[in-house]
């Protein structure tokens, strides 16, 4: 009996591990012989930046379907294996693992939020798979290695952008910052609007944080009341956002509110509501845009989930769009080389506009501000880099 | 001076709604000797039942209006009282005679299956939700800036009157009465005819009451774990103690956030507990017990 027990405890370890080389066969050798190319996304589907994921996925789904429509990618149909990570830290590494060594995809898009890429990012550089951040835009994101790519524009251009139009502009003299300082994205953001509204003679009232996931700012806010600053710069995600609104009106703070990009959400205004009225925020595209290529993408996106695209949905299928270019220029999917077309690629016509790729692997390209009207998000200007 | 004020005000509003979540782990605590995680899942529930009642109420009182308000809130703490009471009828009750730890364990477990069940998308859904005004809203600004809004002023009013309410149920009547006997000595209350489990459940629906009552007020889900730590603050099962342990919290935190850093203001706060159990062990106004080995 016991003798056949081990016999049983053997041959399972024998087939377990069996089933663990398989899966661990470098992805470009099982795909020579597979007729489809596999994507793999990792996406915030659920939890406190859920529109995030859902938008940016629902682009690149879009994305994945128009280029099958229009005969794949080398011959073949691509494949888009989505994995949500519930805006939680520890997911992404756990499910990029996953997608790359279980699932075996070439290439890896996503996150939205930086903190959550930076997980990601070193994962997929060791198993040189290139990846491509749709939305992060925290500097560091790309710095993990030369197999980390972004389309969208990096936070001391945003930050720049939004210190220069505060100034400029809305003609500030005196702000207050209150920053997310569990967020990668938020602190890199604040501290390149700092920089640049100060050396363009600007004065900062006061610098408070919170940690997302705080739901009363009351303390923060009253601190920042009573330096009494002619504008407040709250570079977060829209749920914290969205309440800071609400709890500087019942503190009697009357003042303008602005940010980045996190503010983007079509939750944004139902959280925060009439307080985010006349309150500005820089981001990558607006879906009032006249151009072709941004209102052919708008109709499109509309015929199928029936909704207006925020920047995310746009974002996300742009980097589908542009991973799908690269394979085309390498000619196959293998990691290094769809790399090196992705680093070289110029001049790229994305629905979020120009793409070029630098040297640091960043996209450069222009920022759009848009303002909160009667609840819906304007056009305000385009600030080219 | 002003901003100092300011702060107080947020706090003692911040540290009310504290309060009302600590009595109900106290309560429990005070009778069966065992913490119940999960009542920081009936203040999340209490908060949803307001959410999906408001439109409702709406069709019949106006709102957003004291009235309308105060039915909303009535309803919710209605609902996650029988909820309460159920939690305590299908997991706590079998388990009356078992190890305090296995008690313990399958709180943990209700607690993680609520949250669980709720964020699914066919259930809450784990996209955060904005909560409707269901209060009135005022804003008295008083000389030199100091400003009070109608939600601070409705906050002390409800936690003031449900105080008011539990220590004339818990003092001056016959269940109060069996409750105190209940925390005294079980089998004894037991032997003198007291019906043991009828005053458990109406113990676990009041503080499950109570916890929907903070929901309402506070939009949005706390950590029921710092309403845990007001109430071993206050000294666990003592009533008055979770009240003040709620307040010194929640003025702390603000303070905290306001003068130093909100990065700080846990650390700070669990700090100050962790001083006060070194000096007085049974909380602030907890009994001395001698544990018998």
């Amino acid at each position: 009996m016991k003798i056949w027990r081990g016999q049983i405890l053997s041959a399972a370890v024998l087939a377990v591990s069996l089933f663990l080389s398989g899966c661990n066969k470098p992805p470009g050798e099982s795909f020579a012989t597979s007729d489809v190319i596999k994507v793999g996304e990792f996406a915030s589907m659920t939890g406190s930046e859920a529109t995030f994921g859902q938008s940016s996925h629902q682009g690149t789904q879009l994305a994945i379907d128009d280029l099958n429509a229009a005969d794949g990618v080398l011959g073949k149909k691509l494949e888009l294996h989505m994995e949500d990570d519930q805006s939680q830290a520890g997911q992404p590494a756990t499910v990029v693992r996953k997608l790359i060594s279980s699932d075996g995809v070439v290439a890896i898009l996503g996150e939205v939020a930086s903190s959550r890429s930076l997980e990601a990012a070193p994962i997929c550089q060791e198993n040189k798979i290139p990846m491509i951040s749709p939305a992060s835009t925290n500097p560091k994101v790309t710095e993990a290695g030369d197999y980390i790519f972004r389309v969208c524009f990096i936070d001391p251009f945003q930050g720049t952008v939004m210190a220069n139009f505060s100034r400029k502009t809305l003609k500030l003299q005196n702000v207050a910052v209150l920053t997310d300082a569990k967020s990668d994205y938020s602190l890199g953001l604040a501290k390149f609007f700092k920089e640049g509204f100060v050396a363009d003679g600007g004065k900062i009232a006061a610098e408070q944080n919170y940690s997302s996931g705080d739901k009363d700012f009351s303390a923060e806010l009253t601190a920042i009341k009573a330096a009494n600053p002619d504008g407040i710069f709250v570079p977060g995600y829209y749920t914290e956002v969205g309440l800071i609104a609400l709890q500087a009106k019942q503190l009697g703070i009357t003042v303008p509110l602005f940010g980045g990009d996190g503010w983007e959400s079509s939750a944004l205004v139902p959280i925060g509501g009439a307080a985010l009225e006349g309150d500005y925020f820089s981001t990558h595209y607006s879906p009032q845009d006249t151009s072709p290529a941004v209102q052919n993408f708008v109709k499109e996106f509309k015929a199928k989930y029936n909704s207006t695209p925020d920047a995310m949905a746009a974002l996300g299928y742009d980097s589908a769009m542009i991973l799908a270019a690269a394979m085309k220029t390498a000619g196959t999917t293998d990691g290094a080389k769809v790399r090196d077309a992705l680093a070289a690629t110029k001049n790229f016509a994305g629905v979020t506009g120009k793409i070029t790729i630098d040297a640091n692997r960043n996209a450069s390209k222009a920022a759009v501000i848009l303002t909160i009207n009667n609840g819906q998000f304007q056009y305000v200007q385009t600030v080219q880099p | 001076m002003t901003e100092f004020l300011q702060q107080l005000i947020n706090g003692l509003a911040l540290g009310s709604i504290l309060a009302l979540i600590a009595l109900g782990y106290t309560m429990v605590y005070g009778i069966l000797r065992f913490i119940n995680f999960a009542h920081g899942d009936i203040f999340m529930l209490g908060a949803f039942a307001g959410f999906y009642l408001a439109p409702k109420v709406a069709m019949f009182l106006p709102m957003p209006s004291i009235g309308g308000g105060l039915a909303v809130m009535g309803i919710s703490m209605a609902i996650c009282a029988v909820v309460g009471i159920l939690i305590e009828k299908l997991a706590y009750r079998p388990l009356r005679r078992s190890p305090k730890l296995t008690v313990l364990i399958t709180a943990i477990g209700v607690s993680l299956l609520i949250e669980y069940t709720c964020q699914n998308d066919h259930v809450f859904g784990a996209a955060p939700k904005s909560f409707p005004t269901i209060f009135p809203e005022y804003h008295i600004t008083q000389l030199s800036g100091l400003s009070l809004n109608s939600n601070q002023i409705i906050v002390f009013a409800v936690t003031l009157i449900l105080l008011l309410a539990l220590r004339f149920i818990v003092l001056k009547t016959k269940i109060g009465m069996a409750m105190r006997a209940l925390s005294f000595n079980p089998e004894a209350a037991a032997l003198m005819g007291i019906n043991t489990d009828i005053v458990i459940s109406f113990t676990f629906g009041l503080g499950s009451a109570l916890a929907a009552a903070a929901g309402i007020l506070l939009m949005g889900v706390l950590p029921g774990l710092k309403a845990f730590v007001a109430a071993v603050l206050g000294g666990i099962g003592n009533l008055p103690g979770a009240a003040l342990g709620g307040v010194i919290i929640g003025v702390t935190e603000t303070l905290v956030a306001g003068y130093i850093s909100s990065t700080y203001r846990d650390a700070i706060a669990f700090g100050i507990l962790i001083i006060i159990l070194l000096v007085k062990p049974s909380g602030l106004l907890g009994k001395k017990e001698i544990e018998k080995v």
